[in-house]
């Protein structure tokens, strides 16, 4: 063996459409299969990576664009013992499976959160003292020609009832309380470390709620969370925060409520079939529209990198995963 | 007070107007023509023993107006910054002046931690982007934004409004600089206080102005505090455009040498310069820090209040001068 062999990097999965900045210190630090650019059918190339000759003992994954790793392709790698998913969520990874197989799963933890939460009070604001509407108004010139814009109502003392308190969810009830907000909240249980109001279902939450968030995960439970009973709870003075993902609402009762009056607006960062928005809201000036970008900073996409990189190397190193899912 | 003679400089708010028909005897200045109010002035001069104005660019109040109502005994400002005024002339005449602080100071605080959020995270411009189809066109390439969580907050002037905006921002994990005039002698054990304006800027990634307007304050936002603060920081103002070198912030802004603003109130309100509205990097507010029903309506009630204290020869609540 010459001295000046590069030591082996170990074989790492990658399955993420777009490429990020600190892809290239992956690349690196391992050898890695790029499912995306390989431009081959799944089969192919999974079957490709469980021939190389140092089979793939790690995969980093992304939510949403990526394939499901479920026991198909666990059977098609059975090198894999590790899956990191850089997403937030987890369900396209199918954790019994995993556990049943001893294969280990870190997420990305917490690296989006506080953003998350930032972006949600931004939102909050917007739609309630109307900024970016107001803005429109003032790029359009209107100013000097129709004077005031409307005025829009005080964030003191509203109720904001938060769906999910979760990280993100905690995150948004400690800013808002300084602002003068009251803060009640649904979950699957009562939290005893807090002191905001417990409602049991989200019907009753909404109904004594100026403004509801969601902020729950996604699952068959809160698929819709938010229906038109829930609108209805709510009613005419209420607003809508939206910074969990667009299945937790009905979009199609959510757009009739507001072009009805039903209720008075909304702070939307995800959508059912994004990127596809309703038209309807485009027109609408009680509502703030964002491309699903609440957690997407310089700050969170730095985390991300730390992450990754530090729960690979935790991995290959035998040490203990930073951001564990599994085991539990 | 149904025999006072309240003059209301413009257009203020509907309920304010009504309330003041209904309770005084109201003469509204934009009843004449503008090149007839000085004669409107004579014609009504010896009944008019009040006026109400705002805050914002068409506020008035100075030595001519004043001059011009020699029975003029008080002023009372639907606002709570009174620069318009000329609080000498008044002084030297015994006219009283009053504001309104207090009632809006949350509402001021609220769009000045909006508005940083808003030209952090870029919050309008999404919107914007949304709307003109770029979401679909473009499939996700927008670029990152910059957290807000954590950012240096530096505070010109730590008034009501200005320890408003210190207690929201603390709740973002934000670490609170300030500068005033006088060190308070009230100590602030999680503010840090700094001797200059400049120095407060080099220290800030947000800097907030929410000082009063006058002699000292003008022009507070100069190139060297510009130049401090710099090609990543943020500039909110909530207080006068006359705080800022409006030409100065416009180029720095457009050349990328400071890296953005949230701004509620400019110098010539209400136009806004076509060059400030070319750029991506500023939130534009129409002078709305106060812009809610409930703070409007106590606002006028306060109002309301002064001017029925005056009329009843009762202490006034909230005298300026």
């Amino acid at each position: 063996m010459t001295s000046s062999e590069p030591p082996v990097l170990p074989t790492l999965l990658m399955f993420r459409v777009r490429e990020l900045r600190f892809h290239a210190e992956l690349r690196e630090r391992y050898h890695v299969l790029d499912f995306f650019t390989s431009g081959e059918p799944l089969h192919g190339f999974l079957a490709a990576a469980a021939a190389d000759p140092d089979p793939p003992r790690a995969l980093v994954t992304a939510g949403g664009d990526s394939v499901s790793v479920d026991a198909a392709f666990l059977d098609a790698v059975p090198s894999l013992r590790f899956v990191f998913s850089t997403g937030a969520g987890l369900d396209h990874i199918d954790l019994d499976e995993c556990a049943r197989r001893g294969v280990a799963v870190a997420n990305s933890g917490t690296v989006y959160s506080t953003d998350v939460a930032d972006h949600a009070v931004g939102m909050l604001v917007d739609v309630l003292r109307r900024v970016s509407a107001a803005e429109r108004f003032v790029r359009r010139g209107l100013w000097p020609l129709q004077g005031d814009y409307p005025l829009g109502t005080k964030l003191g003392g509203k109720r904001v009832g938060i769906i999910g308190l979760g990280n993100i969810g905690s995150l948004m009830a400690k800013r808002l309380e300084a602002f003068g907000c009251v803060i009640h909240y649904n979950s699957r249980k009562p939290k005893e470390s807090v002191s905001y109001r417990y409602f049991t279902t989200v019907h009753d939450l909404a109904s004594e709620s100026d403004v509801l968030v969601v902020a729950c995960v996604l699952s068959k439970e809160t698929h819709h969370v938010v229906n038109r009973d829930v609108l209805d709870a709510l009613g005419k003075d209420g607003i809508v925060i939206n910074i969990g993902r667009g299945l937790n609402i009905d979009e199609a009762e959510l757009v009739s409520a507001l072009a009805e009056g039903r209720i008075a607006g909304a702070g939307l960062d995800v959508f059912e079939k994004e990127p596809k928005v309703p038209a309807e809201l485009f027109s609408m000036d009680n509502v703030v529209l964002t491309h699903h970008c609440a957690a997407f900073t310089k700050e969170s996409r730095s985390d991300l990198r730390d992450a990754t990189i530090g729960n690979l190397e935790a991995f290959f190193s035998g040490k203990p995963l930073l951001t564990p899912v599994l085991p539990r | 007070m149904e025999s006072l003679g309240v003059l209301l400089l413009h257009p203020l708010d509907t309920y304010l107007e009504q309330e003041l028909d209904r309770r005084c005897r109201l003469l509204r200045l934009w009843d004449a023509p503008l090149d007839r109010r000085g004669e409107f002035l004579l014609a009504h001069a010896s009944s008019i023993r009040a006026v109400v104005t705002g805050g914002g660019s068409g506020a008035g109040g100075d030595a001519a107006l004043i001059d011009a109502l020699p029975r003029l005994e008080i002023i009372a400002c639907y606002a709570v910054g009174f620069d318009r005024v000329d609080l000498t002339r008044c002084r030297e005449r015994g006219v009283r002046v009053t504001n309104t602080p207090g009632v809006l100071t949350d509402d001021v605080a609220d769009l000045a931690v909006g508005l940083a959020i808003a030209a952090l995270r870029r919050i309008p411009h999404a919107d914007r982007y949304v709307r003109a189809g770029l979401w679909k066109a473009n499939n996700g390439h927008y670029g990152l934004t910059t957290q807000f969580s954590g950012k240096r907050v530096g505070i010109i002037g730590l008034g009501r409004i200005g320890l408003a905006i210190a207690k929201r921002v603390e709740g973002f994990g934000c670490p609170v600089s300030y500068y005033q005039r006088t060190r308070q002698q009230q100590a602030y054990p999680n503010y840090t206080y700094l001797p200059t304006v400049v120095q407060l800027a080099a220290d800030s990634d947000v800097l907030v102005v929410a000082c009063s307007l006058n002699e000292q304050s003008h022009g507070i936002v100069s190139c060297e505090l510009i130049e401090a603060l710099g090609p990543r920081g943020v500039l909110v103002n909530v207080g006068r455009g006359e705080h800022v070198d409006q030409p100065e912030l416009v180029a720095a802004l457009a050349e990328g040498r400071l890296g953005g603003a949230g701004l509620d109130v400019f110098e010539a309100e209400p136009d806004v310069p076509e060059a400030l509205m070319a750029l991506d990097n500023v939130v534009l507010a129409p002078h709305m820090g106060s812009g809610t029903r409930e703070t409007r309506k106590a606002m006028a009630d306060l109002v309301l209040a002064n001017l029925e204290a005056h009329a009843l020869s009762k202490p006034l609540l909230t005298p300026v001068v």
